[in-house]
């Protein structure tokens, strides 16, 4: 992984010495409230709804067993012990003092992490394929691009007050794994005729209020101009984009009002003007960067049956969470956060800290952070396997659910958030107490739910297969269904199939829908081709047959 | 009078707006430049080409820099306002006026947005002078400068630093 030189390590303890400023500026009195806003949100720092709320940077969700270690202490000591993993591959603590947040970053840089730009209307953390490096079908190792886009993002002194936030995923496969296609940019590697390599550039995809699809603004950019094509889209935004209409800022936006081909054609102007000026990538900077990211010194093995003579649990287990390996004799492990009866995605200090010794032991010492809120120890010898299951399992981590309907996706809604119009962590809870079946999940196969508290969509909903939104009706929390959306290579977003629901209707109203794929599915057919095969039709029908909702 | 910082330096402001009263040793000397918004140079072009003294233009963040090109060698200053701290278009023009348009002259930020917590950034898209917002201190300014010595991108002189990743 990435090694921060010393221009890192200076730029992130200059940049703790200037918040620690800044606070105590706020602290007395110096500077208001709204003053104070956008420098505490551009270092990862919200007032929600009991306690501030520090979203701490994990780039492209790659994190040393070192760095877990420290996000466990720093949990345990400044906050309630456990910690958040957010669908932009972040982590979130919930209860942090603001007093305190100058030396939690100090603590953070101290083992070559941060909080900048995790917030506010800047270029945020840049995402990548959790199976970066190892998946079977992929072009390149997105990862040194990422780290290139993170450190030119930085503080750049141009794009750092852009019209609203701005996110860019990277995906080194054809199967898209970081949803690049909704995101502000996204960048799917490719290789030209003469096997150079560069990217497919999408642009104004996003979901939110208005959700869109990237479109193509370019089919292939050579490597070498990443940094001055970036520069010149963001240059296209900062100037045009809207600031009068906060729902109207994005750059979707301003792809929609101008078209995609004026888009075009004013970023390739601009590029081309500004060619010479732009950053540039040398060769010997992107090799620099290749280096930290070279194949582990793997070890000549073959590939195995690890389910041989194991009991059915274990065998459930692989079966749902480990993942193909490019390496033979090697396997990815999934480390479920979705066990029946814990929040989507929270995890305590304790598993933190075994995680870190496990990866350690088994993995390179490398833990991977999803944007479907799980961890990952990506390479895992076939033969460790059984011993890491049930080292897992000893801490709640191996809850064989992985791509299946209660492997859910969940933002952290009304319980902590204050943009968020209703809970989701009851809803989810429900949804696990309905489906703790084992054997019904796995006939199920594999299903997506995604939950968002609010317009906003950082539960992504609009991917999911099954999308639950909140929404405020009168002071209560409803819930609206979408049926259809997928993020995953073929992009799509769901269809809302009618009158939102009440909070305890929620899961019932999933166990209806499920039902009816139940009944109309072939031999083999997975929920969403069902659905795409039959149209939303009869899931309409029977979603509220039980207890219409009134709209 | 007004201070503001010119190259790291506080100094009595020796331009005054539009506006403005002149003379009397409340914004600009005798010989002092006067800055006037485009929307006034455009309208009043023949006014502008003769006026003999030292002239400078203000700049909205919705203004495009393009059409100061024509302009540019009458000009001694640039003033981009920042209305707020959170709208960055102005740190685009002057970028633009900088590196594409060649502008040598003062290139000045001025508003309620330009505060000490603005400042690095703005100097490193090529500002030379800061006019802060009212009841900002100018040392604190001066100060601000200088913390980092350090950047990944290419930018504006202004800021002495001892590294930077990417060349241009």
């Amino acid at each position: 992984m990435y090694r921060y030189d010393e221009l890192d390590q200076a730029f992130v303890d200059q940049r703790v010495a200037e918040f620690r400023d800044q606070t105590r500026r706020y602290l007395a009195g110096e500077l208001s409230e709204e003053q104070f806003r956008p420098l505490r949100l551009r270092n990862g720092l919200y007032i929600q709804r009991h306690a501030p709320m520090l979203r701490i940077a994990i780039p492209y969700g790659l994190l040393s067993s070192h760095q877990l270690r420290q996000l466990a202490a720093i949990a345990r000591r400044y906050d309630r012990g456990y910690g958040h993993f957010t669908t932009r591959q972040n982590l979130q603590l919930n209860w942090p003092a603001l007093a305190d947040v100058p030396d939690i970053l100090a603590e953070l840089a101290t083992v070559q992490m941060h909080a900048i730009q995790t917030s506010s209307n800047c270029v945020r953390n840049v995402t990548a394929d959790h199976l970066a490096g190892i998946a079977p079908d992929e072009v390149d190792d997105p990862r040194p691009y990422c780290e290139l886009i993170r450190q030119w993002a930085t503080h750049h002194p141009e794009f750092t007050y852009l019209p609203r936030k701005f996110k860019i995923a990277v995906t080194g496969s054809p199967q898209d794994r970081a949803a690049s296609q909704v995101h502000d940019i996204g960048l799917q590697l490719q290789r030209d005729a003469h096997g150079h390599i560069g990217f497919t550039v999408l642009v104004g995809g996003g979901l939110g209020r208005a959700p869109m699809i990237g479109v193509c603004v370019r089919e292939f950019l050579p490597l070498s101009e990443l940094l001055a094509y970036l520069e010149a889209i963001l240059r296209v935004y900062n100037r045009y984009g809207r600031r009068d209409n906060i729902h109207k800022a994005r750059i979707k936006m301003l792809v929609k009002s101008l078209g995609v081909e004026r888009f075009r054609e004013q970023v390739e102007a601009e590029w081309l003007a500004a060619r010479e000026q732009a950053p540039r990538l040398l060769p010997a900077e992107v090799e620099r960067m290749r280096d930290f990211f070279r194949p582990h010194p793997y070890e000549t093995l073959t590939d195995l049956d690890p389910c041989l003579e194991r009991e059915p649990a274990f065998k459930a287990w692989y079966r749902y969470n480990t993942r193909p390996h490019r390496v033979p004799g090697y396997r990815a492990v999934l480390v479920s956060l979705k066990a029946h009866g814990r929040v989507p995605g929270d995890m305590d200090c304790a598993q933190m800290e075994a995680v870190a010794g496990l990866a350690e032991r088994v993995s390179f010492g490398l833990v991977r952070t999803t944007h479907t809120q799980n961890l990952l120890l990506a390479d895992v010898r076939q033969c460790d396997l059984y011993g890491l299951w049930r080292e897992l399992a000893q801490r709640g981590l191996a809850m064989p659910n992985i791509g299946t309907l209660t492997d859910m996706i969940a933002c952290p809604g009304l319980d902590f958030c204050s943009l968020a119009n209703a809970g989701t962590i009851e809803v989810a809870r429900q949804i696990q107490q309905r489906f703790d079946d084992l054997d019904y999940l796995y006939d199920l196969g594999e299903i997506e739910i995604k939950m968002s508290g609010c317009m906003n969509a950082c539960g992504h909903h609009h991917v999911g297969h099954i999308g639950v939104l909140g929404v405020d009706k009168h002071g209560e929390e409803w819930y609206q269904i979408t049926l259809g959306g997928s993020a995953n290579g073929f992009t799509a977003l769901g269809e809302v199939i009618g009158p939102s629901v009440p909070k305890h209707e929620g899961a019932a109203t999933i166990a209806r829908i499920v039902e009816v794929y139940r009944a109309l599915r072939t031999e083999g057919e997975r929920f969403i081709d069902t659905l795409r095969r039959v149209g939303l039709r009869p899931f309409k029908e029977c979603a509220y047959a039980l207890h219409p909702a009134a709209a | 009078m007004r201070y503001i910082l010119r190259r790291r330096e506080v100094v009595a402001d020796d331009w005054r707006h539009l506006g403005e009263e002149a003379g009397d040793g409340t914004a600009g000397g005798v010989d002092g430049g006067l800055i006037v918004p485009l929307a006034q140079l455009r309208d009043a072009a023949q006014r502008w080409q003769s006026w003999s003294g030292r002239l400078g233009v203000r700049l909205t963040p919705a203004d495009p820099v393009e059409e100061l090109a024509g302009l540019l060698p009458q000009l001694g200053l640039v003033a981009v306002d920042f209305p707020n701290p959170g709208d960055g278009r102005g740190y685009s023009q002057g970028r633009l006026l900088r590196v594409r348009l060649g502008f040598r002259g003062e290139l000045r930020a001025m508003g309620a947005g330009v505060r000490q917590d603005q400042v690095f950034l703005l100097a490193r898209c090529g500002f030379d002078a800061l006019e802060l917002a009212p009841g900002e201190d100018l040392e604190a300014a001066r100060r601000a400068l200088e913390r980092y010595d350090v950047a990944y991108q290419p930018g504006a002189a202004q800021v002495a630093l001892r590294r930077q990743r990417f060349g241009s």
